[in-house]
């Protein structure tokens, strides 16, 4: 049981500190580390088993990479290339440079200074990328530059740890390759990079021809634990795949996110994914509060305090720089810089293996790990300074790109029968972008051939409505076909995303009151319009005039809508009881008068309007009357 | 003060450069109120009972449009032809809108010398309106003159839009504060021709 005591704690650290955190606006993940802290260092509850605990929590970093990817599009990649080489490449290079300069003048060796150098120019993916998104940053320019930084510090990973064996200034001290190569060292090196080289190839062929048949099988079977698991295997299977080659795992899924981000599965990936993202996550940074050696920390606060200081200063200002130089201003420089500054989680795996490789002796790895751990801790206090302090005096220039404001005037559309279908494509046709979600792979699959950008998934499903953009859309079609379901996710729309006009189809005009209630904003009857076009058709077939179909047709509908309003009284009070059946039926014989009024031969009354002459013998000309 | 009524119909507002300014500035007048016909029955199911109530209540009636085929666009007739009923607008018992004023205010693709007995249309512009005017008068209304912004075509590239917007709003504001010379404006050809003569600074006129 001891599995189930350690969940315990660390799930109850959790589920006391992040809100409370959340409520004082530190954001999640400060609330994260201090968890850690107060269940690590402060009261002992947990102990050795958080570097090992930690080490399993470095997935999450995998799946939020993952879930990255998928929000991304390889065109966006591509429109990213400056960035990604020039801002992120010269942030590591500079960073690098510096900090092994730093470690020459304090006396280290030069293979430990550039091993230093190397680990201390990452940042942590999973600070950055987590905050941002929790505070919506994510897409914001300084958001995507960060984002773009971190992307190539990714990428670097991988010669830098190939690296670190050659820096050894000491033999070995065993196990130097625990972390790197697997089943790929025994080959020469242009096999495998031609290897390396293939299993990426695979994974973009796979993931653009075979996922997506895969996936409508399984989503055929209509069992949502089995996507789920389906969802999980993909992830854990392309991390073993990188790591067997020698790549990074974070880096491999990315790069299937994105090979899966134009598919219909998108959004269902998403957020069968995201919870235990989020989870591995939170776990991650609770160890790394856990971790934190209180000894270590206040036997030498001074020196620690000033190695975390200094890292982050010294990146703070290259950010800066470099911000400047790709022409960022005011709060937008400052948001890249300061979210940037921290060094990442990295540290934790590449300090290991430089001591294990022998780059680094162990006390020194040890002083930077911790130093490493508090530039972490002291990084939600730089993102609250930005919040807080930065950015309500920062004037927001308002002459940016109007095309820059992302994704704006969205539909979602809900549920793709016949209904929902006319209505998308009035859309689409008309340039609105659109969302669509079914949860009918086959309709979806033809819905892709004719261009209409569905996803698969339950829409009735919070987290999916989120993953659609329900926050950033401005109007949601409620189209489903089952009655409860409708009213449930017209609840829910209303209540969440109370920014959003909300259109529903009902089922009937009981209906209609149901979905009032649950705060739609427009409703239409399903079938109303068309049943009246086909009854107006079917007075034209009988032999009447089809203007006076029409004439019927739109009285009809009037008096239909005022039936509607005259009931909806007694329907709120007390459903169908005997006062709403009076006038119910009053309302049906009205109906008929209505219809009847133009047979009422010459008789001129004001039940009959609308292209009448005058009555015969009237005195039209005001010379004629008594004027 | 007169309460002021604009019925506005213009079927591609997306596309006006100078109808759009004219309703944007009316909006703008203390007592107008715009209704925007195409906006309010895009199917043309013109609410009958409600557009008889807004006649009731206010005094002066404009038909704001660009001129189609020297009338007006399609809905605006449409409006006239079941708006206007008998027993309400007309016959001996229909004398809702007695001695209210109504008049067009439209744009004109031609220059003002088009719309003359030697121009191209051989009638002045007045005179083209006969059906308005007649109607106006059958419903026991006082008919003026239309203000008209000829060759609204070019206003913009000409810079004559500003005057125009300027003169539409300023006889607005007139008529709100009944300081239009209105048996002037009976008479008158156009209200724009010469609107300084007809607006009254001093008294007023009404």
């Amino acid at each position: 049981m001891e599995f189930l005591h350690d969940a315990f704690i660390y799930l109850f650290a959790a589920v006391a500190a992040v809100p409370l955190a959340n409520r004082l606006g530190l954001g999640s993940v400060l609330g994260y580390l201090i968890a850690g802290i107060i269940i690590g260092p402060v009261f002992g509850f947990v102990g050795s088993e958080t570097e090992e605990v930690k080490h399993f929590a470095e997935f999450g970093v995998v799946m939020m990479l993952f879930l990255v990817g998928l929000e991304l599009r390889p065109s966006m990649l591509w429109e990213m290339r400056s960035k990604l080489l020039g801002l992120g490449g010269m942030q590591v290079f500079i960073t690098m440079g510096l900090i092994f300069a730093g470690g020459l003048i304090a006396g280290l060796v030069w293979q430990s200074a550039l091993a230093i150098g190397m680990t201390l120019a990452l940042s942590s993916t999973a600070i950055v990328l987590q905050t941002l998104s929790e505070k919506g940053w994510m897409k914001s320019p300084p958001g995507q530059s960060a984002f773009s930084v971190l992307l190539f510090q990714d990428i670097a990973v991988i010669p830098m740890l190939a690296l670190m064996p050659l820096l050894a200034i000491q033999a070995a001290s065993g196990g130097g390759d625990g972390h790197h190569g697997g089943g790929l060292d025994g080959l020469p090196g242009w096999l495998q990079t031609i290897v390396i080289l293939a299993v990426i190839g695979g994974i973009i062929v796979a993931g653009r021809y075979l996922m997506r048949p895969i996936f409508r099988f399984i989503a055929a079977a209509r069992l949502r634990e089995i996507f789920t698991a389906a969802a999980l295997l993909l992830v854990i299977g392309i991390a073993l795949l990188m790591e067997l080659i020698g790549l990074s795992p974070a880096l491999g899924t990315f790069l299937a996110g994105v090979v899966l981000s134009g598919s219909e599965y998108r959004h269902e990936l998403e957020s069968d994914i995201e919870p235990f993202k989020g989870l591995l996550l939170g776990l991650f940074f609770i160890s790394v509060g856990a971790g934190i050696d209180f000894n270590m920390l206040f036997g030498q606060p001074g020196l620690l305090f000033g190695l975390a200081v200094g890292i982050m200063a010294i990146k703070l200002l290259v950010l800066l720089g470099l911000g400047k130089m790709f022409k960022m201003r005011g709060a937008d420089l400052w948001l890249f810089a300061l979210a940037l500054a921290q060094a990442g989680e990295f540290a934790f795996v590449l300090f290991g293996f430089a001591e294990s490789a022998g780059v680094l002796v162990s006390s020194v790895a040890k002083l930077l790990t911790l130093a490493v751990a508090l530039t972490m801790l002291l990084t939600p206090v730089l993102f609250i300074i930005y919040e807080k302090i930065i950015a309500p005096r920062a004037v927001t220039p308002d002459d940016r790109d109007p095309d820059e404001i992302e994704e704006s005037g969205t539909a979602i559309v809900a549920g793709v029968g016949q209904f929902g279908l006319v209505v998308s494509r009035m859309l689409t046709t008309n340039n609105y972008n659109v969302v669509v979600l079914d949860h009918d792979p086959n309709l979806i699959d033809l819905l892709r051939q004719i261009g209409i950008q569905t996803y698969y998934g339950d829409a009735t499903r919070p987290d999916l409505i989120h993953t659609a953009g329900a926050t950033e859309a401005t109007l949601f079609v409620a189209a489903l076909d089952d009655r409860e379901k409708q009213t449930q996710l017209v609840t829910h729309v209303a209540h969440h995303y109370p920014n959003c006009r909300i259109i529903a189809r009902a089922i009937d005009h009981h209906h209609v009151y149901e979905l009032e209630a649950a705060g739609a904003h427009h409703i239409e009857r399903g079938l109303f319009e068309s049943a009246l076009s086909a009854g107006r058709q079917a007075l034209v077939e009988l032999g009447e005039h089809p203007f006076k179909a029409e004439r019927q047709a739109r009285a009809f509908r009037q008096h239909d809508r005022h039936t509607i309003d005259s009931l909806r009284e007694s329907w709120m009070s007390g459903g169908v009881n005997k006062g709403y059946i009076d006038v119910a039926r009053a309302r049906a014989e009205e109906l008929f008068g209505v219809m009847q009024s133009d047979r009422m031969a010459e008789r001129h009354d004001s039940s009959e309007r609308g292209w009448t002459p005058p009555p015969k013998g009237a005195k039209v000309i005001p010379a004629d009357d008594d004027k | 003060m007169n309460k002021v009524l604009i019925l506005f119909a213009h079927p591609r507002t997306d596309r006006s450069e100078v109808n759009i300014e004219m309703a944007n500035a009316a909006r703008s007048v203390e007592g107008v109120t715009l209704v925007d016909l195409y906006e309010s029955y895009p199917s043309f199911e013109i609410d009958v009972e409600l557009e008889q109530q807004r006649l009731l209540e206010h005094d002066i009636i404009i038909f704001h449009h660009p001129v189609y085929w020297y009338s007006s666009p399609a809905i605006l007739k449409e409006w006239q032809d079941l708006v206007l009923e008998y027993g309400f607008a007309y016959g001996s018992e229909g004398r809702a809108l007695e001695g209210k004023i109504a008049f067009n205010a439209v744009t004109c693709g031609a220059r003002r010398e088009v719309y003359t007995k030697e121009g191209a249309y051989q009638n002045e512009l007045r005179e083209l309106f006969a059906p308005f005017e007649q109607t106006f008068l059958l419903c026991r209304m006082q008919y003026l003159g239309p203000f008209a912004i000829f060759a609204a075509g070019h206003a913009v590239e000409e810079n004559r839009l500003d005057g125009h917007i300027a003169d539409y709003k300023r006889l607005l504001q007139a008529l709100v504060a009944g300081k239009l010379d209105i048996s002037g404006a009976e008479k008158a050809k156009t209200l724009s021709d010469n609107l300084d003569t007809l607006i009254s600074k001093t008294a007023e006129v009404k």
